[in-house]
Parts: C-alpha cells; structure tokens; sequence
C-alpha cells in the first residue's frame, strides 16, 4: 500500500475507497507485516477506525476533513497517545497508558490522520539502531538482516515497508535523519521550536524535536505543515508563523547557493561519499552553485552532544522511580532499595551508561569542566552555521557515515556508534532544520541518504531544494 | 553555663525563608492552589511530572514574586535563569525542583528591624528566587503506615519565593524582628499570606557562633523546621547555647543539618552536610531565560502598595503620631487603611488612632472578629472623633456611644440625633439649669462662698446629671463660677 497523501486525497473524494476501508488495509498489512520487522509495538485499531469514521462522515456531508483526512500514520512510541499505551521502549513503562495527547497528535487528527499504530525505538530514543529497545530489535525492511537505524527505527521502517503513509518520530541528534537515510525515505527534523514537544517523552530537552517521515517529499512537508507552529503547552515553541510548505513546492532551485562543509568531505572516501558528491551534482545541474563552507568547530561535536545531552537525561529520566506509574521492582525492603532495584532492573544498558554518564558531567567539582565547557562549544557550532549561511542558502552533508549495518554489528562497540552521529549531532545542536532525503543506494542495494540543513525556520527552502531533488529523475 | 560564657561569644544567624505566594494557580501548570481539597485532586500531567508535560511559566507569580523582591529593596534582575535541582523523594515527582540558583529573579536587598532598644538595624538580603514547591510525605496516620507513606501531590507546584538573608543577624531577638518585617512586608504587598500554620511561611536558619571581635565566621549548622515564630526563637537560643557549650567543653561544631523538635525544646542532627546531596544543577531547558523588561517592572512597581517603613514615617509627620502609635498602626495593611480612612474622617488623627487601638480594638478582640468584618467603618469611626474633636459630644458621652455603634452599625450622628445626646453649648439653656441648682443646694454655695472653692465640682456634676451629661462641661465650669461670683 505505498499511497501518497495526494493519492489518498484523491481516492477518497472520487469514492474510490473509503477512510475506513484505507484503515481496515493498512491495519492488516501492518499486522501481517509486522512479526518480519518488529516496526510495531502495538496497533491501534480502535482508534484508526473511529478517526476515519469520523473522516467519511465529514466527507459525506461535504465537509473538508482536512489535509491529512484519512491518511494512515503511525507514531513513535515515545509520543503520547490518550488511553494507548506509550512504553518509550521501555520495561519501566511496559504498562503505561497517558491520560493526555502530544499536541502533535491532536493537531494530524486534526487534520483527519489516522493513527494506527504507536512504533518501536530505542529505549527512551537512546541509540542509533534500533537494538535497544527492551521489547526486540527492529529489522530493516529493505534488508531483514539489517538494523533500520534509530532511535525511530520503527518509525522509518513502516514508511519503507508501506504499512504506513507516513509516521512521526522524534530526533535529538539525528534519530529521524539516519532512519531515514537506512530505510531510503524521507525524514525530517525541524527547527528547535517549531513543533511543540508537549507529550514527547524527554530525553534531552534542549535537543529534543518531533518530526515526520514519508515516503516523499511532500508527504513530509504536509505532516509538518500539520504539526508546526506556536503551542501555549511549551515554553520552546516558536511563535513565527508556519507557512505552507507544501506549495512551496515549485520544482524552482535556480541559483540556490548550496555549501559544502570541508570538515565533513575531508575524511569521505566511500561508496556514501560517492553518491553525495553525485548527489551534489544533480543540484548543480538543477541551477544550484555549490560553494565550499567551513564549520570549524565539528571536531568538537560530538563530545559536546554527548555531555549536554545525557546531563539532561540523568534529569529527566530521574522520574521513572517505581513511585507513580513507572513499573515497580518487587525487590527491596526500603526507599532507596524500592529505586536502586526498579532503575536498576528496568533500565537498558544504554540508558544507564547515559544517566551515569550525565549524572557525572553535572557533579559539584565536573560541571564547569564538562557541561559549561559543552555549552560554550555548542554556542560556537551554532555560530559555524550561522556564519555559513551568510553565504549559503542550503547546507549538503552525509547523513551518515556508512549505510545500514548488521544487527549486532555495533553493539558492543558503543563508542563506534557515537562517532557515527557526527554528521547528524552538529545540525541538531544548532536547533537548525535539516533533513534526509533519498541519494540512491549503495552497490548492494542499501539506501543512502543526503542530508540538506538550512537556517533556523528556512523549512520552506529547505523542502523545495529536497523536492527538486527527487523530482531530478537522477536518484 | 554562666551567662558570662555565653557573652563572650557572638552568634551569626542567616534566615533562608520560603514564602507562598498567593496566586490562584500553580507556578507552571493551570491547578488550583487551594488548601484543604482531597488528596491528590489538585493536579495535571504537569505537577504530576508525568513523561511527556512541560513547564509553563505562570505570569501572575512574576508579578508577585517582583514585587515581593522590590519590598525587600532589591534589585531585579532583567534576566533571570530557571534550574533544576535534582534529587530523589517520592513527594518530588519530576525528580527534580525548577528553582534558580545562579541568576535568581532579585538580589542586594535590605531588610529595616527595629531593636528592642527603640534602635533600628539594616540585615541585608542575599537574594530572592522563584521555585515550585513539592508534594506532601505522609508518615504518619494511616492503618497501613509502618510499611507504606502517603503522597499527597495538590501541594506540588505551588509557587514559592526563598529569601535568603545575609549572615547579619546577631540575635534570636533580632531574628524574630526580622521574620516579623518580612511577614509584614510580604503581607503588605498581597504576595502571601503569610500563614505560618498553612506552611505558606517556612523558615531555616544558618547558625554558628564565635568569640566576640573574631573576624571569621564559625562553622554554620542549619536549623530546619522554625515554622513558627516562637519555634524560631526557641530553637536559635538553644542552638546558640549548645554551640557555645560544644566549643567550650573543646568540642567542634561540625556543619550539618539539624531538626527543631519543638516537643522537646531541641535540635537534632538530621544529616551531616559532608555526604550532603549534590544537587546538580543546571538549566532548565524546558523554560525561556525569565526577561523583566523595564516596562513590566514599571507596571509591577506601580501596583505597588505604600509599604510600612513608609507608611510609618508619613504617620509620624504628617499626622504627629508617636512612633510606638505607628508601629502599631502599620502592624497589617488593612489596619493601616483603615486607620488612615478614620483619621481623615475625623480631622484629629491622634484622636482616631487612640480610638482605633482602644476601643476599635478591644472590641474585635472580644467578638473575635477581623478588621474586615468591623461592624464600625473607619468613617464612621472618624465621624464620631469628629464629634468630640468639635465639642459636639463629650469624649465620656463618646464611650457610651460607640459600644451602640458597634452593636446596630449605626453612625455616631444617628444616634446622637435619636437620643437626644448632642451636648448643651446654648448659654442660656445652661445658665437656667444653673440657676436651678444654685437654688437647691444652699449649702454648698455658702460653702463655696465661703472659701471652700472645691466643692464646685459637686454643683457642675449637679449640672451636669440634670442636663443628662449633654451640658458642655466646661462651658458648665465657666458659667457656674460667674454665677457664684
Ligand atoms: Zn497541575
């Protein structure tokens, strides 16, 4: 079922099929899917139905249902969903139903999205691959034996495997991009700001961003175009107006100014590389010019993400205790015992490496050496940028280092999967826009992704460069 | 221990309190801060701390804790940053509080107490900050509670200011004075209302002593638990002498937190603060830099009640009271209102603040009832002054009335227009009551004749009863001595 929102939107105003008929499809094929991937951690019939009741009885009384009307998404598992459950991945929160909707999910029903499923990632959205969810890997669906990328594996998966149109994941230093990119979709993540965090689970606030995955483009566009703007729920939403991004589509990238950064090609000598730098050429041909840019401070990165964001998780993650509604240990006779043995057995190793690792960056006595040190780095990457985009429109870079690796390639190599982050972590710590956009596939078939960064709120010209791309005919 | 041990020694006090503002709502959620409902029904994914809810800056608790801020005398900084402080309570549900720690809403204020020798001493304040308060522990009274504690959430999320004060206090006594003020000035501003029994006053206390003219400090230890003002002073003065005693039986002080046990009249040691908690702080990340633009502190300053030290000032020169008078006076701000209304009703305002500490309050004492609740208006109130300042009425005629006032809320006028009390000023009137007595009481006036002059008094209380006390008494007094020559 690899429909497009335009597609959809056509089917249901000619009566070729109904929303609810679209739903009752896409729960199937999801279910019948599903034991390959792992994508899903659990459908939701219930509610899929009831939404796109509600959408073909706003179609027969000729009302507008909405841009998304009847269009099946799914949602990472870190997102919350009224009366379904939301388990982040976690054994801590195997059984815990919210009493309340992420905006985000009240603003694509809104638009008459149809929710079908909640997705499965990485505890917490704590890796890069998808293994550390406490309820099983998930499995790329272009190649079972391969991770999907994470944190929102499950997320990119059901796009690339069309058991869904479109999904909603979360990124804090690249967990919907590189998805994206091993999965051969598109994913995007959106200025810091620009779509409300209010019922995401927080893993590093600061950091922190949902966005949407399509199998377009345009799909893409029109979830965020859904999602986006000002939410008096969150103190970090912006208040700029969103415009439509979708009819800023115009396929028009004439004299575009396209920036190379120099610190990320340097070391660059593979198979991603080569399909980037082809990649680069199609936008020249499209009318682009390409100019060599300078980040200075990439170097730095990555210790910087790694110390601001697990200092914010150690916080954030304290209040899964056993105290409320996190799952209790039966182990331990006192307090500290009740939290000792709930943290202790319900957390992944991930997770616990982070929340020690933060826990030590924000010490009496390691503060100023570590987490003021990274936000003094963090302040110049974002400079780097702003300083590049004084001379550029639009920023190409990997997404990743390498194309979708082996399940248990990595594991046990941490480290390894951090400094893949790189290209990713940098974008994310300016709170800049950027996304993946499908580059073509490697020799063996694994998809890689380009990924296209612009100035804070530049979302608008940042699609209609990934547009134009894709519409090249070249990929 | 003599008590001349104990004079060789100074003790250094710092009072950390935490004041509860009195908004409707919570500090970043839109719950109710009301006292009293059933448990854990006062909440929102917020001040549950649930996965997934954020912070929203509650503007009204700006607003107060400003102007709490500016009644200190502080300066308010135009960017002040939200921390969290981290730590694990099962009464903490985020695990973390949002305070402020490096940049705090206000600092470099001072605080005016008066001494017990009339004298006046300034105690600096460090600095004001906001913070959300946590839930409620409950150890005690439930069937099951040698193995389970009750958390009660409603409390968690009220909005709080803690005021720091510097290490200036040098006495319990002046500790007292010093509370005392801050209550006073907090309740003045409508910040809190300050109720001490409702937890929405809360006061520690850093203490250490040292030998007197030492330069350094001695290590603090920090009181917990002084939440009531008599606590406070108990638990300073023991505090005090156990410290002195420690160091002169050669022992050390070692700086840890104690508890007040008001049961007992003692401190006891609660933690060492050498493994004390590391609170982590950092940012919040969930909420904007707080930014008071000069045009909003403007706006909050110009809300802003007149406060006591000036209050008292202008009741001292511009209505002549005598400084304990407008002390007392300016002891609450409806008081101070009231009074204020009264004395220029009245147009003798020493007249009005001897009725308003007198009889006003005697009154309320014996109905036990507020200000508010006075069946007697402050104009009314100034009104029946009035009478007496202008010879209307006698002030003994005055003490009979107003019980009447208060008993119907009638005014003073009413009542002198229905009974018939308004006082005999007409000469020929009193001139004939005289002539009367003078006829009935032959022997006296020979005896006032006589030489005995005393006995005038008798005459003008004659007078006086058969004008039903309305006679002006003096005009009485003239009049009966022209008449007996
Ligand atoms: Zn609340």
């Amino acid at each position: 079922m690899k429909l497009a929102i335009r597609e959809i939107r056509a089917g249901l105003r000619s009566g070729q099929f109904s929303a609810r008929e679209l739903a009752s499809r896409a729960l199937a094929h999801a279910g019948a899917e599903n034991p390959k991937t792992n994508a899903y951690l659990h459908l939701t019939p219930e509610r899929a139905l009831a939404a796109a009741d509600a959408v073909d009885a706003q179609l027969a009384r000729g009302e507008d249902p909405g841009p998304l009307a009847g269009v099946p998404i799914a949602v990472k598992d870190v997102i919350l969903t009224k009366d379904i459950r939301t388990t982040c991945g976690s054994r801590l929160l195997e059984h815990y139903v919210a009493p309340y909707d992420a905006t985000a999910i009240m603003r694509v029903e809104q638009a008459g999205a149809v929710i079908v499923g909640k997705t499965n990632c990485d505890e917490f959205a704590m890796g890069s691959s998808n293994e550390n969810s406490a309820f099983g890997p998930v499995r790329n669906p272009v190649d079972l034996e391969r991770v999907p990328g994470g944190s929102s594996g499950g997320s990119a998966a059901v796009v690339a495997q069309g058991t869904a149109v479109v999904s909603l994941g979360s990124d804090t230093g690249g967990s919907i991009r590189q998805p994206a990119s091993f999965c051969g979709i598109v994913g995007v993540t959106p200025t810091y700001g620009r779509v409300s965090r209010y019922g995401l689970t927080a893993f590093a606030s600061s950091l922190d961003h949902i966005g949407p995955f399509g199998g377009s483009v345009h799909d893409a566009a029109a979830v965020l175009e859904a999602i986006a703007g000002r939410d008096p729920m969150d103190a970090t939403s912006a208040f700029a107006p969103v415009p439509s991004y979708t009819a800023g589509l115009t396929g028009d990238v004439r004299g575009m100014r396209i920036g190379l950064p120099k610190e990320y090609f340097a070391g660059l000598a593979s198979e991603t590389g080569d399909l980037i730098a082809r990649g680069v050429d199609t936008l020249r041909r499209l009318g682009c010019e390409v100019h060599e840019v300078s980040l200075p401070h990439t170097e730095y990165a990555i210790p910087c993400y790694y110390v601001i964001c697990t200092a914010e998780a150690s916080s954030n993650l304290a209040r899964y205790d056993g105290v409320r509604y996190t799952s209790r240990s039966a182990n331990g006779e006192t307090l500290i015992d009740m939290y000792r043995n709930t943290r202790g057995e319900g957390f992944g190793a991930e997770c616990k490496r982070r929340i020690m690792l933060g826990t030590y960056v924000l010490s009496a006595g390691y503060y100023d050496a570590y987490y003021i040190k990274a936000q003094r780095v963090r302040t110049l990457i974002a400079r780097d940028f702003s300083n590049a985009f004084q001379q550029v429109d639009a920023i190409i870079a990997p997404v990743s280092p390498f194309p979708a690796f082996k399940l248990g390639e990595k594991l046990d190599d941490p480290m390894q999967m951090y400094l893949s982050d790189i290209y990713t972590i940098t974008g994310s710590l300016a709170g800049i826009p950027c996304m993946s956009v499908p580059c073509g596939a490697t020799a063996a078939g694994l998809p890689v992704g380009m990924q296209i960064l612009c100035n804070h709120f530049e979302e608008a010209a940042m699609f209609r460069l990934a547009h134009a791309f894709e519409n090249s005919g070249d990929t | 221990m003599s008590p001349g041990t104990l004079d060789k020694y100074e003790p250094v006090i710092g009072l950390e309190v935490h004041v509860q503002l009195a908004t409707r709502t919570k500090i970043f959620c839109a719950c109710p801060t009301g006292f009293g409902a059933p448990p854990n029904t006062n909440v929102c994914p917020v001040c549950l701390g649930l996965p997934g809810a954020l912070p929203v800056l509650n503007r009204r608790v700006v607003e107060m804790a400003v102007q709490g801020a500016l009644a200190l005398n502080c300066q308010v900084r135009g960017e002040s940053i939200f921390a969290r402080k981290n730590y694990f309570y099962p009464d903490l549900p985020k695990g973390y509080q949002i305070s402020q720690y490096d940049r705090p809403l206000a600092e470099h204020g001072h605080v005016d107490i008066l001494l017990d020798d009339g004298g006046s001493k300034r105690i600096g304040v460090t600095r004001v900050h906001l913070e959300d308060d946590a839930g409620k522990s409950m150890h005690e009274g439930f069937r099951d509670s040698d193995r389970y504690t009750y958390v009660d959430l409603n409390r968690t999320g009220t909005p709080l200011i803690e005021i720091v004060s510097e290490p200036d206090i040098r006495s319990s006594s002046e500790a007292y004075a010093y509370l005392t003020e801050l209550k006073l000035l907090m309740q003045f501003c409508g910040v809190s209302t300050c109720d001490m029994e409702k937890g929405h006053l809360r006061c520690d206390a850093n203490v250490s002593v040292r030998l007197r003219g030492a330069e350094k400090f001695g290590t603090k230890a920090e009181v917990k638990n002084l939440n009531s003002f008599r606590f406070l002073k108990q638990a300073l003065d023991y505090e005090i002498v156990r410290q002195v005693e420690l160091i002169e039986s050669g022992g050390r002080v070692v700086q840890e937190t104690r508890l007040y046990n008001p049961a007992v009249g003692e401190t006891f040691s609660m933690r060492s603060k050498e493994h004390a908690h590391d609170y982590r702080y950092f940012p919040e990340p969930d909420l904007l830099p707080l930014r008071i633009a000069p045009g909003w502190r403007a706006e909050i300053e110009a809300a802003m009640p007149e406060l006591p030290p000036a209050k008292r000032a202008r009741f001292i020169s511009g209505f002549g009271l005598r400084p304990y008078d407008a002390d007392v006076l300016t002891q609450t701000r409806e008081m101070s209102e009231y009074f204020e209304r009264a004395a220029n009703a009245s147009g003798d305002p020493r007249g009005a603040a001897n009725w308003v500490m007198g009889d006003l309050a005697a009154a309320l004492k014996a109905d036990g009832k507020e200000l508010a609740d006075s069946p007697v208006s402050a104009e009314q109130l100034g009104e029946l002054v009035a009478l007496i300042a202008k010879g209307g009425i006698s002030g003994k005629l005055a003490k009979e009335i107003f019980p009447k006032m208060w008993s119907t809320g009638e005014s003073a006028a009413v009542i002198v227009e229905r009974e018939g009390l308004r006082q005999i000023s007409d000469t020929g009137a009193i001139e004939k009551i005289i002539a009367e007595v003078i006829a009935a009481n032959p022997k006296q006036v020979d005896q006032y004749r006589g030489g005995k002059t005393a006995v005038i008094g008798f005459l003008v209380g004659q007078v006086m009863k058969a004008s039903r006390g309305q006679a002006n008494p003096q005009l009485v007094n003239d009049l009966m001595k022209k008449a007996l020559g």
